[in-house]
């Protein structure tokens, strides 16, 4: 229930902040109302149909290098 | 896909799994209990209980949505259907749950009932549209990531003049839940594991922010680590949470920065506010009455509040005998102490909600195979 998946944004129709995202390969419309800002290109966690984040692409990769750096950690000892 | 593959490298898991068996101290203990369903499903399905040293168990706590709800909720539900005659929409996971008398909403549209399954609240308020001459009823149930979407389905429907629409509102809240959860003396001859640390919602936290938990960790001398729900997020969370516990630090800390802010998502909160507002006291299944931890329709949305234009009927607590869905939603019990578990209640045939919701510990259990190596006594 609580679950969202990321999705990029593939087009906006302005008029009434919905998008059409691709999820996988398929196109789905989902609604742009909570956001702000959200241009094509852009990735979004999708819940229930809405748009409820921007997920931001700088904060993933550094995540990915904690992960990486625990690696190193991992393997001295 | 993008976001999902690279946080669930298992080459990465097993490195992660290495850092957390070099910082854990062998003499102390590390309960950590994943407040969400959804960390409950990502610790089963990718087995990260096994890549933990002995001394870090997960608690399973009550983030499952459906399973927290109370039977005479689904019970009115029902009764919308049966006897008001409505179109009752309703998000997929509430239509197997058991209600009194092991109804369902399932079993009510088998009757003849008119239940519709939606994904989204625009498809129930299309449906609204599409029947003018019927009350069409959104079943809005979920905590903080369900509940912006629902209000504004209730704007759309004021702005547009869609009078035959309305919302049968139990949106619940998580911090007064985490409250109760840290409140709760937990008796260790009962069952009730004592908790060390808390993984926090991912979702829940991208509308609400880290902020809210910031009260908890200093209140209770706990620390709280926001985790994303792919594996890769759940065992950098624990690490944190263990390397906090080693340094005696209580604080809130937040691994899931591609998606959670401190602030979280201003409008979504804003939208909420302007159409809902504290319900003074709600229940929970497995926690009682809690105070201000659940929302109403505020008074100028009131023709689009389910529970003024109909009455509903008080229903006596019917919670199903032999059913240990609520210890299990406090954590003090597991699926498998249960008597029922995988003989009289399996996902084909719930007892339970537990069972019944993919965010519930006893679907976790069954769906993953993890009761084999624990005994039940
Ligand atoms: S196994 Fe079934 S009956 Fe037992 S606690 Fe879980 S949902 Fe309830």
């Amino acid at each position: 229930m609580c679950l969202a998946i990321p999705a990029r944004v593939e087009s906006i129709d302005p008029s009434n902040a919905m998008a059409q995202v691709s999820l996988d390969g398929v196109r789905k419309e989902i609604s742009l109302a909570l956001v702000d800002d959200v241009a094509v290109g852009d990735y979004v966690l999708i819940h229930v149909g809405y748009a409820l984040n921007k997920i931001s692409e700088e904060e993933a990769q550094q995540t990915l290098e904690l992960f990486a750096e625990a690696g190193l950690l991992g393997a001295v000892n | 896909m993008k976001y999902i593959d690279e946080f669930r490298r298992r080459d990465l898991a097993l490195k992660l799994a290495g850092a957390i068996a070099a910082e854990v101290e062998p003499s102390r203990r590390y309960n950590l209990m994943e407040f969400c369903g959804g960390h409950t499903h990502a610790i089963f399905r990718y087995g990260v209980q096994d890549l933990m040293p002995g001394n870090v168990r997960f608690v399973h706590g009550p983030g499952c949505p459906v399973c927290v709800l109370p039977i005479a909720r689904i019970d009115n539900a029902i009764e919308l259907v049966e006897r008001q005659g409505v179109i009752l929409c309703t998000y997929a996971d509430m239509l197997r749950v058991p209600a009194s008398g092991r109804r369902s909403l399932m079993k009510a549209r088998a009757g003849g009932g008119d239940v519709r399954m939606v994904y989204s609240t625009q498809d129930a308020l299309r449906i609204a549209r599409d029947n003018p001459g019927r009350q069409v009823v959104f079943f809005a149930i979920g905590f903080e990531t369900t509940t912006p979407p629902t209000a504004v389905a209730i704007q759309q429907a004021q702005a547009e003049g869609l009078t035959n629409f309305s919302v049968f509102c139990n949106h619940v809240l998580t911090p007064p839940a985490i409250r109760a959860i840290l409140e709760t003396p937990r008796e260790p001859d009962r069952g009730a594991l004592a908790i060390d640390g808390i993984l926090g919602p991912s979702h829940v936290s991208t509308v609400i922010g880290s902020r809210p938990y910031e009260p908890f960790a200093e209140a209770f001398g706990i620390p709280i680590v926001i985790a994303g729900f792919e594996p890769l997020d759940v065992m950098q969370s624990v690490r944190l949470l263990i390397r906090q516990l080693n340094q005696g630090r209580h604080a809130v800390e937040n691994e899931y920065t591609r998606a959670v802010t401190r602030d979280g998502n201003p409008k979504a909160q804003a939208l909420v506010a302007e159409v809902l507002e504290l319900r003074e006291t709600f229940e929970w299944r497995g926690l009682g009455w809690l105070p201000n931890s659940a929302l109403r329709i505020k008074d100028s949305f009131a023709d689009f509040d389910t529970e003024r234009r109909f009455e509903l009927t008080p229903s006596p607590e019917q919670d199903v005998k032999g059913c240990e869905c609520p210890a299990i939603l406090r954590g003090a019990k597991r699926p498998t102490d249960c008597k029922l578990f995988g003989k009289a209640c399996t996902p084909e045939n719930p007892m339970g909600a537990c069972m019944v919701s993919s965010e519930g510990s006893c679907a976790a259990y069954w769906t993953y195979g993890r009761f084999r190596g624990e005994s039940a006594a």
